[in-house]
C-alpha cells in the first residue's frame, strides 16, 4: 500500500509516464485544451454521408450455442444508484441487448411545478439531482430570471459560481468513489471521497441551513448573504482540496484493478454522443470540447481562467479521469472566485420573488451542472403560476447510449459502464 | 448566427414545399421560434443538422405543451461544432384527442428518443417514425397522459396504505361496493 502523504507534483510526473503507453515527448493520454473551436477529426465522414440507422445500438446476434438468458438488473441491484432496471439478454457473459425501464421514481414533479408559484418549485428543485441541489437551484433561478428579465448582483454571482464548483467537487468524487465501489474495492475510495465532501456539506449547511436540500437561491440573487466567518472557512476547505485531489489520485491512477476493469470498456465514439445529446463530463470524455460553462458564459464565468479537460480514448478511464481534472479546475475557479469576491448586496434591490407574474413569454436557461446540460424550459401565460415547466434531465438523455456503450460487453462491465454515466435517479424519473 | 428570419429564408431555399413560419415568443426580449409544418418537418430536420452554417448537431430538450386547441412538441437546437444556438423548432398536432401524430425526429437527432417516449407517455403525442415508442415513466398498461390539463387521477386510493380523512372515507364506500351490502372489513 502506497503512502497516503499528498505526492509532489514531479512524483506523480514519474508515474505517469510508467503507466502511460505512451513514451516521454509523446501526446499523453488525456489532453487539455481551453480553445472554445473544436477541430472536426480528419477523416470522419460528415453527417450527411453516414448511412440511415448509423445512430441506433447494433443488432448482435447469439453465437448460436447454448441459451439466451435474460435478467433483470434492478430495480434493487446495488449498482443502480436508486431503482433503475436493465432488462438485459445474455449470451453467456455477453451482452446482446440491453433495455432500462424507468420510472420507479416518478412523481410527476413537471405538473407538481404547474401547480404552484415560481418559487414554490425553488425547494423541489432540491430533489431532482440530490447530491447538487445548489447546480438545480442555478439552474432554475436562470430561467426564471430570463423569463422575467432580472438581474443578479455580482457578490451573489460569485457565490453561485463558488457553490456551483464546490457541488461540482463534491459530485465528481463521490461519482468515483461510487465507481470503484461497483469494482470491488469495498468503501476506501468512498470514504476518501466522502471526507473531503463532508467538509464542502459543512460548508453548505454553514450557509443554507441545510447539507442536501440548500434550496439557496432566489430570482435576482440568493437567499442570504455569506459571512466573512464563512468565506474564510471556504478558503480554508478549498485551500485543503489540491491535497485531497493529489491523494486520491495517487491512491486510484495507477491502481491496475481499476486500469484492467476501466480502459478500452464502454467507448463511446464522438459524433454519436453528440448526435444523443450526451453532456457533461461524459461528452468531453469522448474528445468533445462543449463545456456550457465556456460556450453560454453565463453567470461570471467568462471571468475566471480554466481548461476544459477532453479524452481520446473515450473509454470509462477517460470518464473517471475527466472527474478527477475537472475537480482540479474548479478548484481554480474557487481560488479565483474566493479572492476576488467582493462586498455587495446578493439580492437585486428590484427582485421580484414572490407574488409575481411574469409577462407572456418562454424561456430556457441551462448551466453546466456536474452531471451535464441541466436546463429549464419555462412558458408564461401571465399567470402566476408557470403553464408549462419543463426540467432538461441531464441524467436521463446521458443514459440513451447506455445499450450502445453495453453490447458486446460482458455483463460485469455493464455495471462499471452504468456507473460512468453517472446518474441521480431523483433527476432521471422525476 | 443567423437571425431566425434568415434560417426561415435558408430553409424555404433548401427544402422545397417547406413551410415554416415564425412563432413569435409573447414576450419581444425573448428569441422567437420556427413553427414548422409536420409533413416537412423530417426534411427540415436533416437540413438544419447538415447545413455547413448552420449545422445545429445537438438537440437539447424536446418537451411537450399541453395548449387548449393542439398538442405541441418544442425542440431546442445547438451547434455543438459551431457553438451556437439555441434554435427553437415547433410542431403541433391537429387537435388534441383524434389527429394526434407528429412525425419523430430521432432519426435525425438520437437525443430525442427517451424524450419523445416521455412526451408520448405524459401527453400522448404519437411519433410516428419512432424505433420504440413505449411509456418511458408509467408502466405498460397505464391508460390515460397525466400531464394533460384536464387528467384526473382514477380514484383508487383505497390502496393506499395510510388511508385517512377524506381518503379514507372514498377507501371505505368503495371497499364496502365491492364487497357487498353483508360482511365488509373496510377501514380496519
Amino acid at each position: 500500500m502506497m503512502g497516503l502523504i499528498s505526492p509532489k507534483p514531479s512524483e506523480l510526473k514519474v508515474e505517469d509516464s510508467q503507466v502511460r503507453e505512451s513514451g516521454p515527448g509523446a501526446p499523453s493520454r488525456m489532453s487539455v485544451e481551453d480553445s472554445q473551436v473544436s477541430e472536426s477529426r480528419p477523416g470522419a465522414p460528415s453527417l450527411a454521408e453516414r448511412p440511415e440507422g448509423w445512430n441506433r445500438p447494433p443488432v448482435m446476434e447469439p453465437d448460436g450455442e447454448g441459451e439466451l438468458l435474460e435478467v433483470a438488473m434492478g430495480p434493487h441491484h446495488p449498482s443502480t444508484h436508486g431503482v433503475f432496471r436493465m432488462d438485459v439478454a445474455l449470451d453467456g457473459e455477453r451482452v446482446i441487448r440491453l433495455k432500462p425501464v424507468f420510472g420507479y421514481l416518478h412523481r410527476n414533479h413537471e405538473k407538481l411545478a404547474e401547480g404552484m408559484s415560481y418559487l414554490g418549485s425553488m425547494p423541489y428543485t432540491d430533489r431532482l439531482d440530490y447530491i447538487c441541489s445548489l447546480t438545480n437551484n442555478w439552474a432554475y433561478a436562470l430561467a426564471v430570471e430570463k423569463l422575467t428579465g432580472q438581474e443578479v448582483p455580482e457578490r451573489a454571482e460569485y457565490l453561485r459560481v463558488i457553490l456551483g464548483e464546490l457541488t461540482r467537487v463534491q459530485n465528481h468524487a463521490s461519482s468515483i468513489g461510487f465507481l470503484t465501489q461497483e469494482m470491488g474495492a469495498t468503501g476506501t475510495p468512498l470514504m476518501y471521497a466522502f471526507k473531503a465532501r463532508e467538509k464542502i456539506l459543512d460548508l453548505f449547511e454553514g450557509l443554507t441551513g441545510s447539507r442536501m436540500m440548500c434550496n439557496y437561491m432566489r430570482f435576482g440573487g440568493c437567499r442570504v448573504d455569506a459571512s466573512a466567518a464563512w468565506l474564510d472557512a471556504a478558503r480554508k476547505v478549498v485551500a485543503g482540496l489540491p491535497g485531497f485531489a493529489d491523494e486520491f489520485e495517487r491512491l486510484l491512477r495507477t491502481n491496475e484493478i481499476l486500469m484492467a476493469r476501466t480502459q478500452g470498456v464502454g467507448i463511446l465514439r464522438p459524433e454519436l454522443a453528440v448526435n444523443a445529446g450526451v453532456t457533461g463530463p461524459m461528452l468531453r470524455a469522448s474528445g468533445v470540447n462543449y463545456d456550457i460553462r465556456k460556450v453560454d458564459g453565463y453567470g461570471v464565468y467568462n471571468r475566471f481562467k480554466f481548461r476544459v479537460p477532453l479524452g481520446d480514448h473515450w473509454d470509462v478511464y477517460d470518464r473517471y479521469m475527466i472527474r478527477m481534472l475537472e475537480m482540479r479546475e474548479s478548484i481554480k475557479i474557487l481560488e479565483q472566485a474566493l479572492k476576488e469576491i467582493q462586498p455587495g448586496p446578493v439580492m437585486s434591490p428590484t427582485a421580484r420573488i414572490r407574488g409575481f407574474r411574469p409577462k407572456p413569454g418562454e424561456a430556457y436557461g441551462r448551466i453546466e451542472a456536474p452531471k451535464g446540460e441541466l436546463g429549464f424550459y419555462l412558458i408564461s401565460n401571465g399567470g402566476p403560476n408557470p403553464y408549462r415547466y419543463r426540467v432538461r434531465p441531464p441524467s436521463l438523455i446521458n443514459l440513451t447510449i447506455l445499450e450502445d456503450m453495453c453490447l458486446g460487453q460482458n455483463v460485469a462491465d455493464v455495471v462499471l459502464i452504468f456507473g460512468s454515466v453517472d446518474i441521480v435517479l431523483g433527476e432521471v424519473d422525476r | 448566427m443567423k437571425t431566425i428570419e434568415e434560417i426561415k429564408a435558408a430553409i424555404e431555399a433548401a427544402v422545397p414545399g417547406a413551410v415554416v413560419e415564425i412563432a413569435p415568443n409573447p414576450n419581444p426580449a425573448l428569441p422567437h421560434s420556427l413553427r414548422i409544418a409536420p409533413e416537412c418537418a423530417l426534411a427540415v430536420a436533416k437540413f438544419l443538422r447538415d447545413d455547413e452554417e448552420l449545422r445545429l448537431d445537438y438537440l437539447s430538450n424536446v418537451t411537450g405543451v399541453d395548449w387548449p386547441e393542439s398538442l405541441e412538441a418544442v425542440y431546442h437546437l445547438y451547434s455543438v461544432e459551431k457553438k451556437h444556438g439555441p434554435v427553437v423548432i415547433r410542431m403541433h398536432t391537429v387537435n388534441r384527442r383524434t389527429q394526434v401524430e407528429l412525425p419523430s425526429l430521432t432519426p435525425i437527432w438520437r437525443s430525442a428518443e427517451f424524450q419523445e417516449r416521455e412526451i408520448f407517455d405524459l401527453y400522448g403525442i404519437v411519433f410516428t417514425g419512432h424505433p420504440d415508442l413505449r411509456r418511458l415513466l408509467m408502466w405498460e398498461g397505464f391508460k390515460d397522459h397525466p400531464m394533460r390539463r384536464d387528467y384526473v387521477a382514477p380514484d383508487d386510493f383505497e390502496y393506499e396504505p395510510t388511508a385517512h380523512d377524506e381518503v379514507l372515507k372514498r377507501a371505505q364506500a368503495r371497499q364496502a361496493a365491492m364487497a357487498g351490502p353483508a360482511g365488509s372489513e373496510a377501514g380496519q
